[in-house]
């Protein structure tokens, strides 16, 4: 699609739905009425230059802010990448400074509780206190609950699965009205990168399957269940390379950068942009955008860059 | 003479003791700390004795004060310090609550019986062996109940009471699953209950007088106690009280005589006298207390078993692990050597010093730490290994090695743990996902703290794992994160000896970064 194609489509399709509106009332349909409907609203946000929680403050005011995303009353669960027994400057696991942020906004926005959790990999409790999110997010009032219990995981059917058609997902998930992904863009051994489609990795139980059926196939399967409604990419420290857990500081650079999206495969897209690689070179980038799950073409989306 | 406030600071103390000792073995949420660990069991006899054999300093004294006390008034250890004389002292307290049978009686010394216990025991200590004082030690049985038998048990209330709470969104109470249940610990554990609890229901502190290693040896040095448990004359009643409430059954009324070697020094019976003819004297002024005599010693009979023991031991030992298929086999895995925690320096020293008490089982964080089963020999059954099939070790955690009251796994610091080869990384190229099912794998790198496996090496257009042992420490990560099944594609060999892993390169990465550049879409 070229742009003169795309402006054709996109006033084509304004008019239809514009001249729908003369039918009935359907202003209730729309979350934002104060907005025109005809203004195109940021597919993605980048954001480039600030601290992690100053750069949210200004990526989510450019999509609406969180009011956008969380109703008064919801339940809302944040799930980091906390899968690490690391200090926070080692970008193994997302940045605790954002996702304090993060449950602030929920907060603000009316959430009635918001919970915290990752399946980690070294042993729970130290990286839930080493990584600082434990700290963080109780400080912002959110409540931390452990991944690391079977019970916790209930069994659903991926529908839309070609490797990956059943797995145990924490009921964290199942339950809040409002899911936020909030990875850390790194280097990964087994995956190239781990972004937003690969931290739902996190969120079920048994891991072992994916790896042993095609992982790339399995991370884009999965993301088909359930697509969490924001994905926000901490791309603050970015472990370029020795990932997923990394052997030291060294590791680490300092890109300074954010991506926020609701579309698991643009945010995943852009970030892999920021890293440095190719997204159709990453197998489960690629495979997720012909299943349709999401778009990978950059060029297709309304992005809002902001340079701080 | 007012003796009467000894009981009520005897079983002041045995609380305190018995709750503190079971803390830290039942380890709920993690609240051991390594030093109220070694505060708790630094008076506890057998580890502190073992710790003695290979380390000495004062963090090993803690027997020698024992010993000490001992020669002044007896058995105070069985009674107040020894976790499982407490547990058998509440059994034998709610058995004559239940019961209609209310009074203890005087019991036979059985001495053969616990002179040729203590014997093998030392002679199997002597050999090198620590394998019937690891059967018999009570601290380390009173370790094994608890770990293996209610800890599973608490674990299991806990995540029920969790679960109720985080209905109702409290969150506070965290979950956990234990990762193996080991069945020959249990049934050790549940053995050596039943007996004690047996014994202690039906004849108070019998297990401690004929059973018990510790209580035989400390029986031997209270035999010379300055100051011994004793009935006045001048002043006994004959009115039998005091033998009713001997849980030791060692107070003869009849000829007026306590057989010390056996008194556990729980002080009963100055409460039970209603004449002060109870008295503690001073033997070395007053020497006019009957003693009893010694039983022959068996020696020869010790030592005939003894050889046959081992004739038919020797061949065990030298069982191996192999996993059992459960679904498609591919490559079997064998390993010759079990992984010993971090900071035990060696097999040899570790399974020579350890006594099996479970203590680093608890600590565990990881749950990596499990009773062994033949992996160490059959006469190291039960000394815990590293187990990769269940978890694998926290490269920054050495919480096993400071809670350890045997000095089986020495003190290690962080930075010399992370150095601290505990086996080498193999990599079974015909089992690995990545040539057997040519897909993208990884999960053994992704779990590595060094970097000791990386994708490295290409095939196809894949990327498979390619060791570098030089820097691989023998943490499991790998192995325990290896999808594949039944047998994994990379495990870990146990050192005999622990050697020094080489410190994993670091290189700069250049860092050119211009925040004012534009974005790259």
């Amino acid at each position: 699609m070229n742009r003169r194609e795309f402006i054709k489509k996109s006033l084509a399709t304004g008019i239809m739905s514009g001249s729908a509106l003369t039918f009935g009332s359907f202003s209730h349909l729309f979350a934002y009425p104060h907005r025109s409907i005809f203004d195109k609203p940021f597919d993605l946000v980048a954001i480039k230059g600030g601290e992690p929680d100053v750069m949210f403050d200004t990526g989510i005011k450019s999509l609406g802010g969180m009011k956008a995303f969380i109703k008064k009353g919801q339940t809302v669960v944040v799930k980091p990448n906390i899968g690490w027994d690391t200090s926070p400057e080692r970008a193994a696991n997302t940045n605790p400074f954002l996702i304090k942020r993060i449950i602030k906004h929920c907060f603000e926005a009316g959430a009635k509780d918001v919970y915290v959790f990752d399946h980690t990999c070294d042993n729970w409790k130290r990286c839930y206190s080493n990584s600082g999110i434990e700290s963080a997010a109780k400080e912002a009032g959110a409540k931390i609950v452990s991944g690391e219990s079977e019970g916790y995981y209930q069994q659903v059917t991926i529908i839309k699965g070609k490797k990956l058609t059943d797995a145990k997902v924490h009921e964290l998930i199942l339950e809040s009205d409002v899911f936020i992904n909030v990875p850390v863009l790194k280097n990964h051994g087994s995956a190239d990168l781990t972004i937003s489609m690969k931290n739902l990795m996190g969120i079920v139980w048994d891991r072992g399957y994916w790896h042993r059926n095609n992982l790339h196939q399995c991370i884009a399967d999965f993301a088909t269940y359930r697509q969490p409604d924001l994905n926000i990419v901490d791309a603050y420290f970015v472990m370029k390379r020795n990932g997923p857990r990394g052997v030291s500081k060294e590791d680490v650079l300092t890109l300074k950068s954010q991506i926020i999206s609701s579309d698991i495969v643009a945010a995943d897209s852009a970030a892999a942009k920021l890293f440095g690689s190719a997204p159709e070179d990453i197998d489960h980038i690629r495979i997720a955008n012909e299943m349709k799950i999401g778009i990978m073409d950059l060029n297709q989306l309304n992005i809002n860059r902001i340079k701080l | 003479m007012n003796f009467l406030y000894l009981k009520r600071a005897r079983v002041l103390i045995s609380i305190l003791f018995f709750i503190s000792t079971l803390i830290i073995f039942l380890n709920i949420n993690e609240w051991l700390t390594s030093k109220s660990a070694s505060v708790i069991t630094y008076l506890q006899f057998v580890p502190s004795l073992v710790k003695f054999l290979s380390v000495v300093g004062f963090s090993t004294f803690g027997f020698v004060f024992i010993i000490a006390v001992t020669f002044v008034w007896g058995r105070v250890y069985c009674s107040s310090i020894c976790p499982l004389g407490t547990l058998q002292d509440i059994v034998s307290y709610l058995s004559r609550k239940i019961s209609r049978k209310k009074n203890h009686f005087l019991l036979k010394p059985y001495s053969i019986i616990r002179y040729s216990i203590l014997c093998l025991t030392i002679i199997f200590l002597i050999s090198g062996s620590l394998f019937l004082l690891n059967l018999l030690d009570p601290f380390s049985n009173f370790g094994r109940i608890i770990s293996n038998l209610v800890r599973p048990i608490v674990f299991y209330i806990r995540n029920f009471i969790s679960g109720i709470l985080e209905s109702v969104n409290l969150f506070f109470l965290t979950p956990a699953d234990l990762k193996n249940i080991d069945l020959i610990s249990v049934a050790i554990g549940l053995t050596v209950l039943i007996v004690v609890v047996a014994f202690s229901y039906k004849k108070g502190r019998l297990f401690c007088n004929t059973i018990c290693p510790v209580g035989t040896l400390l029986g031997i040095f209270s035999r010379f106690s300055i100051y011994k448990i004793a009935i006045d004359e001048s002043t006994c009643k004959s009115c039998n009280l005091c033998e009713r409430e001997c849980k030791a059954g060692c107070i003869d009324k009849k000829n007026k005589v306590i057989d010390f070697s056996r008194c556990i020094s729980c002080y009963n019976c100055f409460n039970a006298c209603h004449s002060d003819g109870i008295v503690y004297v001073n033997t070395v002024k007053t020497n006019t207390l009957g003693q009893q005599t010694d039983n022959d010693d068996r020696r020869r009979v010790f030592i005939k078993s003894l050889l046959v023991y081992f004739a038919s031991l020797s061949g065990l030992s030298i069982a191996q692990i192999k996993i059992i298929p459960k679904k498609e086999s591919t490559v079997p895995v064998y390993k010759k050597f079990p992984v010993s925690p971090p900071g035990s320096q060696s097999i040899s020293q570790f399974t020579s010093s350890c006594t099996a008490c479970h203590l680093c089982i608890s600590a565990c964080p990881t749950q990596v730490l499990q009773p062994s089963f033949l992996e160490f020999g059959f006469l190291g059954m039960m000394q815990p290994r590293m187990d990769y099939y269940t978890s694998f070790c926290n490269y920054d955690c050495v919480i096993c090695s400071e809670v350890c009251p045997t000095g089986a796994i020495k003190n290690i610091l962080p930075e010399a743990k992370k150095l601290s080869q505990l086996g080498k990384a193999v990599f079974v190229k015909d089992n690995c996902i990545v040539y057997t099912e040519e897909t993208t794998c990884g999960a053994c790198s992704e779990h590595c703290p060094t970097k000791a496996v990386d994708m490295l090496e290409p095939h196809k257009n894949l990327k498979a794992p390619k060791l570098n042992n030089d820097i691989c420490i023998g943490c499991g990560a790998c192995e325990y994160a290896c999808p594949t099944k039944p047998y994994k594609a990379i495990y870990v060999e146990g050192n005999p000896v622990h050697l020094v892993a080489k410190k994993p390169k670091i290189e700069k990465l250049e860092q050119k970064i211009d925040l004012k550049e534009d974005f790259p879409f």
